[in-house]
């Protein structure tokens, strides 16, 4: 990933940082310029999730692409967040203890980088609340 | 708008193609198909080809032009045009070919996919296939192509009555069927334990539950119905073309384990062929997945949801069964070059209606065609008549 491509999402990747339409009050994570309801009609602002939600399906990956591979196996999730929007995450617990179900809240983690020497990608992970 | 007909189809085998390259790959085909369909190069009015990622494959766009010019056609200034709609490529190929000779604009049309996949490791074929999905949200996190669609499954299994058995079942029928099919990448046949003791790729996915990496390429030729008995005796009628589009991100649609753009397209092509389920005597559906052909069959109201696991194992839709399913053998075991994956189900489901399917033939008069792009952003469903 370029470190523009990467570095214009960094508000919205650290801190879930998403938009809610005020027209229909809709929250979208990942954002949304254009309300998909209210179309032009909408306007979109800015809105900071809670980092609250829950798993709705989950995976393990056991084989992945060349920057996940040194991280597998890992937890990948479906999470719905308090607000409304679905996102897809990783989940920072062992693979056995991920259900669906699960209540989960939004950390900050390392989440790949671009080899050796390039761009380190942070970004929102979730952990088990409980 | 005027009535479409098939009247030549030809495919490479599908298969780790390592001494061809992906221009020879689509000559082969497409010269498969105009030999097949008695036309030469001169009569062609226009080329549409699916392809979904040549520019990462093998550094190449400008594929239209690219393959015009590799198939002869480039003095002649035949147009050419490249479609991509990521797995879904080749179905949208051959229905943009539909509506250019529906339309009247053109009429001797070329339909034709292409990929070459195994000049890149795998590590780099698993980046590429999950930009099928929403590579800022979902492949961002760490998403795998396999990975989206074992989400799937969980969701499934958690909400139906589908057992880790009965989703084995897929691939030892595709595989049977792949076994009697001269062009499929995996001619052997498998058992529910081959599938078990494979390694897990995203629980609960495991190796042979994921169509492979493959190189190949096929094409068929269109023109408008009332001209096809100028070039063959058996024209295969295309009775309905339909699209659909969803949410980019698995995340987003209403229902984790339907694919409502199967729904919608399903639905469409009904209406427009006037026809019903009991209409159709086979299907080719997307089988990326086992748990992707068992949502195809369902989306597309062959039963209803929770089913299809069942039926399979029953052999409802084995090559005897009251609906046979990937009688090619599907993604799995036919093999899944991405963008000429939509063109080789109607390669399939010509051969089959003009009964040169040897080995597998079944009983067929219509037949339905079931292309994914993505997890289920893009859907193209035909359905064609003998």
């Amino acid at each position: 990933m370029s470190v523009s491509r990467f570095w214009r999402k960094i508000p919205q990747r650290y801190n879930l940082i998403g938009t809610r339409c005020t027209t229909c009050g809709r929250y979208f994570f990942p954002p949304r310029s254009l309300c998909p309801d209210c179309r032009r009609s909408g306007k979109i602002v800015d809105h900071k999730f809670n980092g609250e939600g829950t798993v709705v399906t989950y995976t393990v990956i056991r084989s992945a692409s060349d920057q996940f591979e040194n991280t597998t196996p890992y937890v990948l999730a479906v999470v719905e967040l308090d607000e409304g929007p679905r996102l897809t995450t990783q989940i920072a617990c062992p693979p056995e203890e991920a259900k669906i179900g699960m209540r989960v809240h939004s950390v900050f983690r390392r989440v790949a980088a671009d080899g050796e020497s390039g761009t380190i990608h942070y970004g929102t992970k979730f952990v088990p609340a409980e | 708008m005027r009535d479409v007909a098939v009247i030549g189809v030809g495919c490479t085998e599908f298969g780790e193609h390592w001494g061809t390259s992906f221009r020879d790959l689509f000559v082969k085909a497409g010269a498969l198909a105009l030999e097949d369909a008695g036309v030469t190069g001169e009569n062609l009015d226009a080329l549409y080809v699916g392809n979904m990622s040549a520019g990462r494959f093998v550094e190449q766009e400008h594929i239209g032009a690219l393959i015009a010019d590799y198939a002869g056609l480039a003095t002649n200034h035949v147009p050419s045009t490249r479609v991509e709609a990521a797995c879904a490529s080749g179905g949208l190929a051959f229905r943009q070919a539909v509506i250019a000779v529906a339309s009247g604009m053109e009429d001797i049309v070329v339909a034709a996919g292409v990929e070459k996949m195994t000049d890149v490791g795998t590590g780099a074929s698993v980046d590429m296939l999950a930009s099928a999905a929403d590579r800022e949200w979902e492949g961002f996190a760490g998403a795998t192509f396999p990975g989206l669609y074992a989400m799937i499954a969980t969701d499934y299994m958690h909400r139906y009555p589908l057992t880790r058995e009965q989703l084995a079942e897929v691939a030892v029928k595709n595989h049977e069927n792949g076994a009697k099919n001269p062009i499929a990448q995996f001619r052997n046949r498998i058992t529910v334990d081959t599938v078990l003791n494979s390694s897990l790729v995203a629980d609960p996915l495991r190796l042979f539950d994921c169509s492979p990496i493959t190189d190949g390429a096929a094409a068929v030729v269109v023109v408008p119905l009332e001209r096809a008995r100028e070039f063959t005796d058996s024209p295969v009628r295309v009775l309905a073309s339909a699209q659909a589009s969803d949410t980019i991100a698995l995340h987003d649609r209403r229902d984790i384990s339907t694919l409502d753009a199967s729904v919608a397209a399903g639905k469409r092509a009904f209406a427009q062929a006037g026809l019903a389920h009991r209409d159709i005597d086979m299907l080719e559906v997307h089988d990326c997945f086992t748990i992707a052909e068992i949502c195809a069959i369902e989306d597309l109201g062959f039963c209803k949801k929770g089913e299809a696991g069942r039926l399979t194992a029953e052999g409802a839709t084995a090559l005897g069964g009251a609906i046979p399913v990937n009688t090619s053998g599907g993604l799995k075991a036919c093999g899944h070059p991405v963008g000429a994956t939509g063109i080789k189900q109607i390669y399939e489901i010509v051969s089959q209606l003009r009964g040169e399917a040897t080995g597998r033939q079944v009983d067929a008069e219509i037949g339905m065609a079931h292309n994914v792009g993505g997890t289920g952003a893009t859907v193209v469903v035909h359905i064609l008549g003998a």
